[in-house]
């Protein structure tokens, strides 16, 4: 295990840590508001929203993230979208992972007992109310552990944009394996920083879970 | 630059290899994190604390590190302790532990599950410790989590994708090879998402056979 050079080339990769961040939440903002829209398509009324929220989910589950924001990337300037690497991993990334959210809220919506929306709709709320007042206030509640999950993944997701050439984490390994050829310096030093801030989320995600715990 | 589609059959030949091997890494990391993560399980909760800690420590820093990072690690970190294992081998070696530390967990809390006379009951009647593991326990305890042990293989169709970056030759390597030569990312691309749809269509269906027989032996 070679120390000195841990200590010589860390600075970087805390630069790069950094990017991977602010991959992780951008690329959760852009899940989770994909997430909402394609949860409330699927459960819509209309069989054209509900068929469009289906498509989304079945089509980015059932295909690799990575070939996913190989096409954004690479054949995006061929139907006139230009993105720098950066924008092309937030989106590409957010998007796939917004199909999974999808599920994820649409499960927690519906686990929430029948009989609470019933009753509220025979008191004369509309269908948006009931949503809004009663059903989503406790699907929320249910929704924080299973996002958890989805962000989790998504953070360690974010390496795929290495692939692009985006310098972050994943990326920054890979060239110093290269370059110096100590690939177990090189992973436990990425891996540290990794765990480091999927650690600190999870930690945030359980004190919100048990924050809105009604008991 | 447009798009045209019209490049892509003259690459059918290519596609369809990288298919077969997209499939062929699959099954083999599959196999792997198939019986890695029974004995995984079974290391991590019978174990001796000599191979308990290590086993840990190894599942903590798989499963909280990206896919990505640890097949550049086992690929690079193979070669330099001298063992120079080909792309492909070396790609479903880090497929197959990555997974098999996931199946190990839902494998170690479903054995947890078990009832506990089933393990009482196997020893009254003489078997050893190890018998009344192999036979009556892993067996109960696996069965009951191939759903959620098949969920992980079709991430794995998926994450197969990356093993690409490693330079094994597969689905997403062949299409690479296809734009290289034609220029046309988007239609290659696409045609790649489509097959790989296409096996996951494939995956599912016989993910969905396998549990209603296992239903149905029930």
């Amino acid at each position: 295990m070679d120390f000195d050079l841990i200590l010589r080339v860390y600075p970087f990769f805390l630069e790069a840590a950094v990017v991977t961040i602010q991959l992780s939440i951008l690329t959760t903002i852009l899940g989770l508001t994909c997430g909402a829209l394609g949860a409330a398509a699927r459960m819509s009324r209309s069989v054209i929203l509900r068929t469009i929220g289906a498509t989304y989910v079945s089509l980015f589950r059932g295909t690799p993230a990575l070939i996913q924001l190989f096409i954004l990337y690479f054949g995006g300037p061929q139907i006139g979208i230009q993105l720098d690497a950066f924008d092309a991993g937030v989106i590409g990334l957010g998007v796939n992972i917004g199909a999974y959210m999808t599920e994820t809220m649409r499960g927690a919506i519906q686990s929430v007992d029948k009989g609470q929306a019933e009753a509220a709709r025979t008191l004369g709320m509309s269908r948006w109310e009931t949503m809004r007042k009663v059903v989503l206030p406790q699907a929320m509640r249910m929704m924080i552990r299973p996002l958890g999950v989805n962000i989790n993944a998504l953070i360690k997701g974010t390496a795929l944009v290495a692939a692009i050439s985006v310098i972050e984490l994943t990326y920054t390994a890979q060239r110093y394996i290269g370059s110096t050829y100590k690939p177990f310096e090189m992973f436990l030093l990425s891996g540290a920083l990794y765990m480091i801030i999927i650690y600190v989320v999870g930690q945030g995600i359980a004190w919100l879970d048990r924050k809105a715990r009604i008991v | 630059m447009g798009l045209d589609f019209s490049v892509v059959p003259s690459y059918f030949g290519v596609l369809l290899q990288g298919m077969g091997w997209t499939i062929a890494i699959t099954i083999g990391a599959g196999l792997l994190s198939f019986f890695g993560g029974i004995i995984f399980a079974v290391a991590a909760l019978y174990g001796h604390w000599v191979i308990r800690l290590p086993m840990r420590l190894f599942a903590w820093l798989f499963m909280g590190t990206p896919l990505l990072l640890q097949l550049f690690l086992i690929y690079f970190g193979l070669i330099q302790v001298g063992i120079d294992l080909p792309a492909f081998v070396a790609g479903v070696i880090g497929l197959g532990l990555h997974f098999a530390v996931y199946n190990s967990e839902l494998i170690q809390a479903s054995i947890l599950a078990v009832d506990k006379g089933q393990y009482e009951g196997a020893r009254t009647l003489g078997l050893s410790r190890g018998q009344t593991v192999r036979r009556i326990i892993i067996p109960q305890a696996v069965r009951a989590v191939i759903p959620p042990m098949g969920n992980n293989m079709i991430a794995l169709l998926k994450d197969s994708a990356l093993v690409s970056v490693i330079g094994v030759m597969e689905l997403t390597l062949a299409a690479q090879q296809a734009i290289s030569r034609t220029y046309r990312p988007f239609e290659f691309y696409l045609a790649a998402a489509f097959c790989y749809y296409f096996i996951n269509l494939a995956l599912e269906a016989g993910l969905r056979r396998v549990e209603r027989r296992i239903a149905a032996s029930r």
